[in-house]
C-alpha cells in the first residue's frame, strides 16, 4: 500500500518547524511515525505537507527538574525502557513504555506523538492522566503550558492549534508514599489494549491520600475513572473499597463491542484489571519493588 | 509532488537515488536496490518481516519514508553473512532449524542481530520478548529461540 503524495520537510529546528507549519495550512508533523506512517498507507490520512522533526535533536532527552521529569517530545519508547531514573522513580511510566506496540514500534515511536495522536486506544493518555501531566506546546505566538486533564478534546483531536508542535511532556516527581502501576489487557503483542488501567496514588499510613486513575481504549476520548478517584480518597485500600472502586469505573466507562469483546465483557475486565492496577500502586507505594 | 535525492549507506556502500516522498524504505530497498532479501508479509506494521537496522535501530522498513533515511546507514539481511560466510545467528537458524517456511527469517534475524548487540548473554526471556514484534506463521518460536541461543554461544566463544 503506497500513501498519497506530499510534499516533505525534514527542518534542523524547532523555529524552523514550527515557520514551515505556519507557512502550509494542513501539515502534518511526523514524529516516530508508527501511527501516522500506517494510517498513511491506508489513507485514512492525506497531509499535503509533513513536517518531519526527527532531525531536531533537541527534543530528544530524559531528565528531572523542577519538580518534574522532563520528556522531549521527540523521545522514543525504548529510552524509556532503558532509563535508570524511569525504572526508579516513575514505576506507572516505565510499566506504561514496555506494553506500548511491540519492541520494534518503539524503537522509532516516540510518547509525544503517543500523546498528540490522541487516540483513546493508546497507552499513554491514560497513563499521563493518572500523573496529573502536563503538556508543553510551541507556536508561532510562543510557548504554553497544557493540563493533561484539558489536552484530550475528541477522537484523534487535542488541544493543540494547527500551528503548534507538543515539545515537552512534564511528569510531576513522585511525591513519598506514593506508587503507580500500569495494567494492560491485550490478546497479543501489538495489539491494542482490550482495556487497561493507569493509577498513580499517595499514602498516607494505610489511607489514600490522593489517587488518579486513567482508562484505555474503554471510551471514545481518553478518561478518568472520575468516580473510582472519589470513592477512594481518604479511605483504607481495603479488598472492599477497592472492589467498589472496580465497579464503579466499570459503570462510568464507555467502551464498545468489537473483535475485542463485548460491551459488558469490557466494562467486567475493566473492573477487574483496575482492582489490579491499584493493589499493584499500592504494594509500591508501601516500597514493594516491581 | 516532492522528489528527494538522498543518499544512504547501505551495507557499507553508499548509495545515491532519486525518490518520491511517500516512497516507503521497504519499497525503496526492494525495487530502487533491488535487495530482495527484507520481505514484505503484512504492510500494516504487524509482522516484522521488513525488519532492517536503521542507523542502529531495528526497524520495521514499511513504515518509514525512504527519505527519512537521507544521510542515514542501513542494514539489510544481504549484509548478515560477511565473506560468503554465514553468520552465527544464520548458522544457528541452520543448525536448530528455526525456519519452516522462511519468509520471516530476515526480519527475525537482524531483529535478533541487534537484540544480541544490545544484550549478548540475553535470558530466554529477554529473547522471546525481543522478537515479540515479528510474527512467525509456521508456529516456530521454540526453534527460533534456540537458534538464537546458539549464535550467542557462539558469538561469547567467539570473544
Amino acid at each position: 500500500m503506497i500513501p498519497a503524495q506530499f510534499d516533505y520537510h525534514a527542518p534542523k529546528s524547532l523555529d524552523e518547524a514550527i515557520a514551515l507549519l505556519a507557512k502550509n495550512a494542513g501539515a502534518k508533523v511526523l514524529a516516530g511515525g508508527q501511527s501516522l506512517i500506517p494510517a498513511m498507507r491506508f489513507r485514512l490520512a492525506t497531509p499535503e505537507v509533513l513536517v518531519d522533526i526527527n532531525g531536531i535533536q533537541q527534543l530528544e532527552y530524559i531528565r528531572e527538574q523542577n519538580g518534574y521529569l522532563a520528556i522531549g517530545a521527540l523521545t522514543r519508547e525504548t529510552e524509556l525502557e532503558e532509563s535508570g531514573l524511569v525504572a526508579e522513580r516513575y514505576p506507572l511510566l516505565l510499566d506504561t513504555a514496555r506494553v506500548v506496540a511491540d519492541p520494534l514500534v518503539r524503537q522509532r515511536a516516540t510518547v509525544g506523538g503517543n500523546l498528540a495522536h490522541a487516540d483513546p486506544a493508546n497507552d499513554h493518555p491514560a497513563t499521563m492522566l493518572a500523573y496529573g501531566a502536563q503538556v508543553v506546546a510551541r507556536g508561532p505566538k510562543g510557548e504554553r503550558v497544557i493540563g493533561i486533564d484539558d489536552f484530550f478534546t475528541g477522537l484523534f483531536e487535542n488541544a493543540l492549534d494547527a500551528g503548534e508542535i507538543l515539545t515537552e511532556v512534564r511528569v510531576p516527581s513522585p511525591k513519598p508514599n506514593s506508587g503507580g502501576a500500569y495494567i494492560k489487557l491485550e490478546r497479543k503483542v501489538g495489539d491494542y489494549a482490550t482495556t487497561a488501567v493507569a493509577v498513580q496514588l499517595q499514602l498516607d499510613g494505610d489511607v489514600c491520600a490522593a489517587i488518579r486513575i486513567g482508562l484505555t481504549n474503554v471510551s471514545p476520548t481518553p478518561m478518568r475513572a472520575s468516580a473510582a478517584e472519589s470513592s477512594l480518597i481518604g479511605k483504607r485500600l481495603s479488598a472492599e473499597n477497592v472492589a467498589e472502586a472496580g465497579r464503579l469505573a466499570a459503570a462510568a466507562c464507555e467502551p464498545s463491542s468489537d473483535l475485542r469483546g463485548s460491551e459488558a465483557y469490557k466494562r467486567d475486565v475493566t473492573r477487574v484489571v483496575l482492582k489490579r492496577a491499584v493493589e499493584l500502586a499500592y504494594s509500591r507505594a508501601k516500597g514493594a519493588k516491581s | 509532488m516532492s522528489e528527494h535525492e538522498i543518499t544512504v549507506k547501505v551495507n557499507g556502500e553508499s548509495v545515491t537515488r532519486r525518490v518520491e516522498s511517500r516512497t516507503l524504505l521497504v519499497h525503496f530497498i526492494r525495487e530502487h536496490l533491488e535487495l530482495t532479501g527484507t520481505h514484505i508479509g503484512c504492510d500494516t506494521t504487524s509482522c516484522g518481516a521488513c525488519t532492517v537496522v536503521l542507523n542502529g535501530r531495528p526497524t520495521k522498513s514499511c513504515t518509514v519514508f525512504a527519505v527519512q533515511a537521507d544521510q542515514g546507514t542501513l542494514e539489510t539481511i544481504e549484509s548478515v553473512a560477511a565473506g560468503g560466510k554465514l553468520h552465527p545467528l544464520q548458522e544457528g537458524f541452520w543448525e536448530k532449524h528455526g525456519l519452516q517456511c522462511g519468509y520471516c527469517t530476515p526480519g527475525m534475524i537482524m531483529t535478533a542481530k541487534s537484540l544480541l548487540e544490545r544484550r549478548p548473554r540475553p535470558t530466554e526471556t529477554e529473547i522471546r520478548e525481543g522478537i515479540s514484534g515479528n510474527i512467525c506463521r509456521c508456529t516456530g518460536y521454540n526453534k527460533i529461540v534456540e537458534a538464537i541461543q546458539y549464535a550467542a554461544e557462539k558469538l561469547q566463544e567467539a570473544r
